[in-house]
């Protein structure tokens, strides 16, 4: 369970979110949506322990633990993953050598031992034919030259292998054709479970038809303003967001 | 947490102090007395035994090198080298000639165990596939004590010993190239080297063969106040291929040491040699005390045509490193490459690049520079990439990529071109990055720790380089990389 209480975080003097709260229980998926510049990375950035933003009040609990008080790092292996908008190219490193570094680096914190490497590649290439990702792609350097397609596809193979248990998707859908976003779509609802949650950042309804939210909350001006159920999403694909901007002048 | 604990801590997470080949060898040796003089000079000569025409050689050389001034144009400072305060030669007392590994003073087999380096021939044997041997030399500061394979290698007509022991059996052969590629003139350390060497590996490859498994020289400084001044040449006869890697390291001590080698490649028509070096001298502690100067010339000569000379280095010690391995291009088409990763951290400086000088037809050279800097280290590459006038259809691609780790740190690059035929095609690239808040982040983000990541961004940006070392060399270079980098994040 995903617990966040009154958050308020800002970057270069800047308020970003202003007492966010919202609770994101084991097995739910929980949908944000929010108009451009409400909050919604920043939030997604915050829970992943990105330096620069400033916390000022508030704290942020997975499964008991205090995120806050702990590195990016440590907060992966405690079972926090982000699926970026903007996944990053690492030169020369080989997306399967990146994954193997990656899985390794989180079984060693957690006391476990190193994978095989049979056994490594056995999985990644189960996960990969399942986003119909082709081999030749897991050679090459990770996320360079990769279409926008190919790189949330391959954020979504991470997260496959890496399993964690808070996942969040930061607009995970865009720059996705139709196709694509049926195979990332059906990539995660393979991995809902029930002690499994998920963050999904969206905003546009068509996500939302492939992968069905349990709740949906709107951000606004670094708030959660409102939460409903999946009916939510349908209404503010009709209204817009206008209703949810007065709020902020309230 | 107390004031006291919070200091050592930082102390500790800041330390680059990591170097794992510190330790010191318990042995008896001979030095000659302190300092340079002809007597010197005399000595060294006469405990390798050597020909009249050796000590004139170096005698002249020492001359002509009283007359010589230090040279300062390198990116790099140092106080003056006082060098009458160096030992010249120092050889282990109980047998510095063994005939067998069994005449070796243990304490020196366990030594070159400690540091990973086979010399027992059945142990290398066991399990291991004909074409993955090296046969090794073992300089210990300033004696060879070991040399595999030697037997092996001769039935394939190939030559490799110690080129004391080459100038005593082969006196015509290294009379006819020594000092052929790098004269005695050089440079300030190559004429001191020339005057003073004391050890080195000598190999020939007679023409048509392909050497039968990889040569290489362990290096080891062992002594205090020693220098080491070794001396390597290899030819590669007509139609010949031989690959070459040599390994250094020394102890950690506050003083520093030189090292001021010459090592000299001749490759003879459509001969081809492979050169490696992974250089692991103690760099130094995290406040610059201590370290080895490492000096060096290396050159090869495309004699002739259709010759191929490769250079390859990772080069992680030495407090100071002054190093451009060049290749003459003398024959037509012939081909010349250096491919350098050179890793500086703490207080370490390097100035260090190749020199690709055409002389011949439709010579080729192929320069991949990856120079990656942390801590308040100084890191530069200097080339040279000229072609002469008759040099027509001279190609040259040069990239040199540099690494920023933190701010403290300080990346240059400093290329010639020098054309004096209009048919000569030179490409420069030249990138400097550092490693991105972003990027960091993505990589902890998946679980990899600050120092983990740096790895394997760093991993990344030499893969085109550790590619051209010999397999098995790869995976110790890799390694080698991240231990240097070590506390140079957080
Ligand atoms: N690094 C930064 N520096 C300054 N302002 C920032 C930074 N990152 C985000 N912001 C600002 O914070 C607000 C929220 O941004 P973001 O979290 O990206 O919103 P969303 O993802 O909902 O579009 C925006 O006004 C944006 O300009
Ligand atoms: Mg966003």
């Amino acid at each position: 369970m995903l617990e966040i209480k009154n958050l308020v975080v800002q970057i270069e003097d800047k308020r970003i979110l202003n007492g966010l709260n919202l609770t994101v229980n084991n097995g739910e998926v929980a949908a944000i949506m929010g108009p451009n510049g409400s909050g919604k990375s920043t939030l997604s950035y915050v829970i992943a322990g990105k330096e620069d933003y400033e916390v000022l009040d508030g704290e942020i609990i997975l499964d008991g633990q205090n995120l806050l008080e702990m590195e990016p790092d440590q907060r992966a292996a405690a079972g926090v993953f982000l699926a970026f908008q903007y996944p990053l190219e690492i030169p020369g490193v080989a997306s399967m050598t990146f994954l193997k570094a990656a899985m390794n680096a989180q079984r060693k914190s957690r006391g476990q031992d190193e994978l095989s490497t049979p056994d490594f590649i056995k999985r990644v290439n189960a996960a990969a034919a399942k986003l119909e990702i082709p081999k030749d792609m897991l050679k090459r350097a990770l996320n360079v030259g990769f279409s926008g397609g190919e790189k949330k596809r391959m954020e979504i193979l991470q997260m496959a292998l890496l399993e964690p248990t808070f996942c969040i998707l930061d607009e995970t859908d865009s720059g996705l054709d139709i196709d694509a976003l049926r195979i990332v779509s059906e990539g995660v609802n393979a991995l809902r479970s029930p002690d499994r949650s998920f963050l999904v950042i969206t905003h546009y309804q068509r996500l939302l038809n492939h992968i069905v939210p349990d709740t949906v909350h709107v951000m606004s001006a670094g708030r959660v303003v409102k939460s409903g159920g999946k009916e939510l999403a349908l209404e503010l694909e009709a209204n817009g967001y206008a209703d949810y901007r007065e709020s902020e002048a309230a | 947490m107390p004031a006291v604990q919070e200091t050592i801590d930082q102390v500790r997470s800041i330390d680059v102090d990591q170097y794992k080949y510190g330790f010191e060898t318990e042995v008896e040796m001979e030095k000659a007395p302190k300092g340079l003089s002809e007597d010197v000079i005399r000595f060294i000569s006469a405990k390798k035994g050597e020909p009249e025409w050796m000590l004139a050689w170096r005698l002249d050389a020492y001359k002509r090198w009283l007359t010589m001034t230090e040279p300062s144009w390198a990116r790099v400072s140092y106080d003056k080298i006082d060098y009458n305060d160096i030992y010249y030669y120092a050889a282990p007392k109980k047998n510095p000639a063994p005939k067998s590994l069994d005449e070796v003073d243990p304490e020196i087999l366990r030594t070159y165990e400690k540091l990973g380096i086979p010399l027992r021939e059945q142990e290398i044997l066991a399990g291991v596939e004909p074409e993955r041997r090296v046969a090794v030399d073992a300089v210990f500061d300033s004696v060879s004590v070991a040399t595999t394979f030697k037997e092996e290698l001769k039935k394939a007509g190939v030559i490799f010993m110690p080129i004391s022991e080459a100038i005593r059996e082969y006196p015509d052969l290294v009379r006819q190239y020594l000092g052929s590629v790098v004269p005695v003139t050089d440079n300030f350390f190559a004429t001191l080297n020339s005057a003073v060497f004391t050890d080195g590996s000598f190999v020939y490859v007679p023409p048509g063969v392909r050497c039968p498994m990889e040569l290489s020289t362990y290096f080891r400084i062992n002594e205090k106040n020693t220098g080491q001044f070794e001396r390597t040449l290899i030819i590669a006869d007509k139609g010949s291929y031989v690959s070459y890697l040599e390994g250094c390291t020394a102890p950690k001590r506050d003083e520093n040491q030189l090292h001021a080698a010459v090592v000299e490649l001749v490759a003879l028509d459509d001969a081809e040699i492979k050169y490696s070096t992974v250089q692991n001298w103690y760099p130094g502690d995290a406040e610059g005390r201590g370290g080895i100067y490492n000096f060096v010339t290396k050159r090869g000569d495309c004699r002739g045509k259709n010759s191929v000379i490769t250079w390859t280095q990772v080069e992680t010690g030495s407090a100071i490193t002054w190093k451009y391995p060049s290749c003459i291009l003398r024959g037509d088409n012939s081909r010349g490459e250096f491919y350098s990763i050179a890793v500086s951290n703490g207080m370490q400086q390097v100035d260090s690049g190749t020199k690709m000088i055409h002389l011949g037809k439709n010579t080729t050279s192929r320069i991949i520079s990856k120079g990656i800097a942390a801590g308040k280290s100084e890191n530069t590459y200097r080339g040279l990439v000229s072609a002469h006038r008759k040099a027509s259809g001279a190609r040259n691609f040069t990239n040199c990529d540099s690494l920023l780790i933190g701010n403290q740190c300080g990346a240059h690059t400093v290329p010639y071109i020098e054309s004096k035929n209009a048919s000569a095609v030179f490409e420069h690239e030249a990138t400097t990055s550092k490693i991105s808040e972003d990027q960091m982040f993505y990589c902890q983000q998946r679980g990899l720790s600050e120092e983990e990541a740096t790895a394997l961004i760093v991993n990344g940006f030499v893969k085109d380089v550790l590619q051209q070392l010999p397999m098995e060399f790869a995976v110790e270079a890799q390694k080698l990389i991240s231990i240097s980098l070590e506390g140079s994040v957080g």
